[in-house]
């Protein structure tokens, strides 16, 4: 197929929404009700109505700060702690103190929420310190209540849009994205004058060791694509080398799930059936006493739940089985696993990058702006420390309430026409191409060098190794070969699959000390280095396009966090069960 | 569109009512693997599922079935 056979539309909006998944429709919600006079488009690569991490729903809300049982400080200090101290303090601010009016105004829409006798919520201790996670008993219904505003107030939608790249005016600010319409092979020009990034998690840039690419925890359409899009467009991102690495179902890779099972007595053991943890919150020092647990000789490590009563595992499966992962029960079911009776196999993911269950991701401030003039970010995708989907639901409202002031007044950007059409080339290659390399293939071989040179505990000399990796198969994206606007959309993957992989090992590089755990453990840097990394690592493409790091100073807390308390997750093991 | 061999997710022919003008499960899949056939049936066309249901819970008819891929099996 030729170049001039490719067909271009050009879309115009004052605010362009990136993600459909759970912060970008909170964007699009907000930023419509400020100002219904303007513009706001909602594009997703999937369809709306299911995507996402949400689109199955959620069993609960792992970070909900309720009054009467948690304040905003006290939130505040424990993802702090959390956290080895790393943290925007200001960001996780705007979080809490604007978490019980979401939940509420969630309520208002229709999603339930779980309620004591008094109609108070009942929200559970799941974290080491406080008391967060509010169960979802109709948790499966999220989406659909959430969808049913987008239509109330006419946000316009559409589905199917891949953006591969965002526009920049010639005055630095966001000028909007092109895309790729993954079934048309249509080229989409979208101009906007502010962008909301929402695209999620990089799922998928470690491989599952089922070997299957599609085996991930994360939704697999979150292929790291925003970052990628954002570190093109100027944007800093912060914190690469905090991974998130989960304790998943082994192979499954769905949650194990401590969250739900927890407050109903189930808990995590090692083979010889002792609690090892004493709390299941997912943290960085939490996945490196599992990764210790394993190494000892006392792994595997699993779900504990034969020792409740029948009545109780049949509520903990009603929840497990029906929201979020569905298809968990019908797993269990092929490995003939029954809760009564048997351990449920658990084991450590490979690595992505997430800001929602660890710290990473695209710089913002508590408006949800990023460094780029008019492109925020929120979700995922941006580093807010365990924001989860509470936090993308309350950044995606800052973002898209901000966004509305910022649009005020502004006349659409200019349109660069040579930045369309390198992407136009960049973007087509793969399809036009007469022969070459199957996508699938190529992301399988990434995906492997990034298990066998980045996977904590990290080496210096295998990171480097990795590198030079990762800099080979940079090389063979020229031979992709595509064959329907379909693997076109997954051959672009890959590009921002390669560039999350070299921005994680370069910041992992960068940070020469150990930190949060597993997420970020240097075997040749085995010690916490307050003095020199009591910082954030920045990276930025630099004047010469090339990755540029730096360090971010911490901002001065507005919670302290007293001497006592600093090193509470630090104290998770519980002594008896080491050897 | 392609065929795969050895499918995880599975269409009743009898039951998918994809002639009468049914897109449901073709529409909400987020990895857009399901596609029309020329028999005027739905199938899987490339092996990209997430297992995840969005398409056998929003069959109007029940026609699909999802197992989990073989590789995790
Ligand atoms: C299995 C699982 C269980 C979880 N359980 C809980 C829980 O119980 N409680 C809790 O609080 N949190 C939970 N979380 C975390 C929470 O769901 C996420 O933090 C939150 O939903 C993230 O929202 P998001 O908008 O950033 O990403 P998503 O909801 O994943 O949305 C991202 C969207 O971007 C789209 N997209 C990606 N790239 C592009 C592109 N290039 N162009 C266009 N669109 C694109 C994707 O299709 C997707 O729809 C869970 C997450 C998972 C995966
Ligand atoms: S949703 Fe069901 S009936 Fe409709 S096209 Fe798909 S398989 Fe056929
Ligand atoms: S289970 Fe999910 S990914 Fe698989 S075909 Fe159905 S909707 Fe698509």
């Amino acid at each position: 197929m030729p170049q001039t056979e490719i067909k271009t539309r050009q879309v115009e909006t004052d605010i362009l929404v990136i993600g459909g998944g759970t912060a970008g429709p909170l964007a699009a919600i907000k930023a419509k009700e400020k100002n219904p006079a303007l513009k706001v488009l909602l594009l997703d690569k999937a369809n709306v109505k299911r995507a996402g991490a949400i689109a199955e729903g959620m069993d609960s809300v792992n970070n909900a700060v309720i009054k009467g049982h948690a304040t905003p400080q006290q939130y505040v200090k424990e993802i702090t702690i959390a956290n080895d101290g790393i943290v925007n303090q200001k960001t996780i601010m705007a979080y809490a103190s604007r978490s019980e009016a979401m939940i509420r105004e969630l309520d208002s829409w229709g999603v339930k929420f779980e309620k004591d006798e008094i109609g108070d919520y009942a929200v559970k201790k799941v974290h080491h310190m406080g008391s967060y996670v509010l169960p979802m008993p109709e948790g499966y219904a999220i989406k659909k209540h959430i969808f049913k505003q987008i239509k109330k107030l006419g946000v316009e939608v559409s589905n199917r849009l891949t953006t591969t790249r965002l526009l920049t005016a010639s005055d630095g600010r966001i000028a909007g994205a092109l895309a790729l319409e993954s079934r048309s092979g249509e080229f989409v020009v979208i101009r906007a004058k502010a962008v909301v990034l929402c695209t999620g998690a990089a799922g998928r840039l470690g491989l599952p060791a089922s070997g299957y690419l599609f085996g991930t925890y994360e939704n697999p359409c979150n292929a790291g694509d925003g970052y990628s899009m954002a570190y093109h467009a100027g944007a800093e991102l912060s914190g690469l080398e905090c991974f998130q690495i989960n304790p998943l179902i082994k192979d499954y890779n769905g949650p194990a799930c401590a969250y739900v099972t927890g407050p109903f007595g189930g808990f995590t053991v090692n083979a010889k059936g002792e609690r090892f943890i004493k709390s299941d919150y997912w943290s960085g020092q939490m996945m490196l006493e599992f990764w210790r647990e394993l190494e000892s000789g006392n792994g595997p490590v699993f779900l504990k739940l034969d020792h409740l009563a029948d009545e109780t595992v049949t509520k903990i499966e009603n929840v497990l089985h029906i929201t979020e992962r569905p298809t968990r029960g019908l797993f269990h079911q092929g490995r003939h696993t029954d809760y009564r009776h048997d351990l449920v196999e658990m084991h450590i993911s490979e690595i992505g990058l997430c800001g929602g269950h660890s710290a990473s991701g695209v710089w913002v401030d508590e408006n949800a702006r990023t460094t780029v003039p008019g492109l925020y970010a929120a979700g995922d995708l941006c580093n807010v420390a365990h924001n989860y989907m509470l936090g993308a639901m309350v950044f995606g409202a800052i973002a898209g309430q901000d966004a509305v002031d910022y649009v005020a007044g502004l006349e659409l950007p200019d349109l660069d026409e040579a930045q369309v059409a390198a992407e136009r080339e960049r973007v087509f290659a793969p399809l036009l191409r007469e022969e070459g390399l199957e996508p699938a293939q190529v992301e399988y071989k990434l995906r492997r060098m990034v298990n066998d040179y980045l996977q904590p505990p990290k080496v210096t000399r295998k990171m480097e190794i990795g590198l030079v990796r990762f800099a080979e198969i940079r090389e063979d994206l020229k031979r992709l070969k595509a064959n329907t606007p379909h693997e076109l959309m997954r051959a672009l993957e890959i590009y921002a699959i390669v560039d999350c992989a070299e921005l994680a090992a370069l910041a992992s590089l960068y940070r020469a000390e150990s930190r949060w755990g597993l997420y970020h453990y240097r075997t040749d840097f085995d010690f916490r280095n307050d003095a020199e990394w009591f910082c954030f690592v920045e990276v930025k493409k630099g004047a010469d396009g090339r990755p540029e790091l730096f360090k971010r100073p911490v901002d001065p807390y507005i919670v302290p966090v007293g001497d006592d308390e600093r090193n509470a997750y630090n104290e998770l093991r519980i002594d008896t069960a080491a050897e | 569109m392609p065929h795969l061999a050895q499918p995880s997710v599975t269409i009743d022919p009898d039951k998918c009512i994809a002639a009468k003008g049914c897109r449901t499960c073709i529409d909400v899949c987020p990895t857009d693997i399901l596609a029309l056939g020329p028999d005027g049936k739905v199938h899987m066309a490339y092996d990209e599922c997430w297992y995840c249901l969005p398409c056998q819970h929003d069959c109007p008819t029940k026609a699909i079935t999802v197992s989990i891929p073989y590789l995790l099996r």
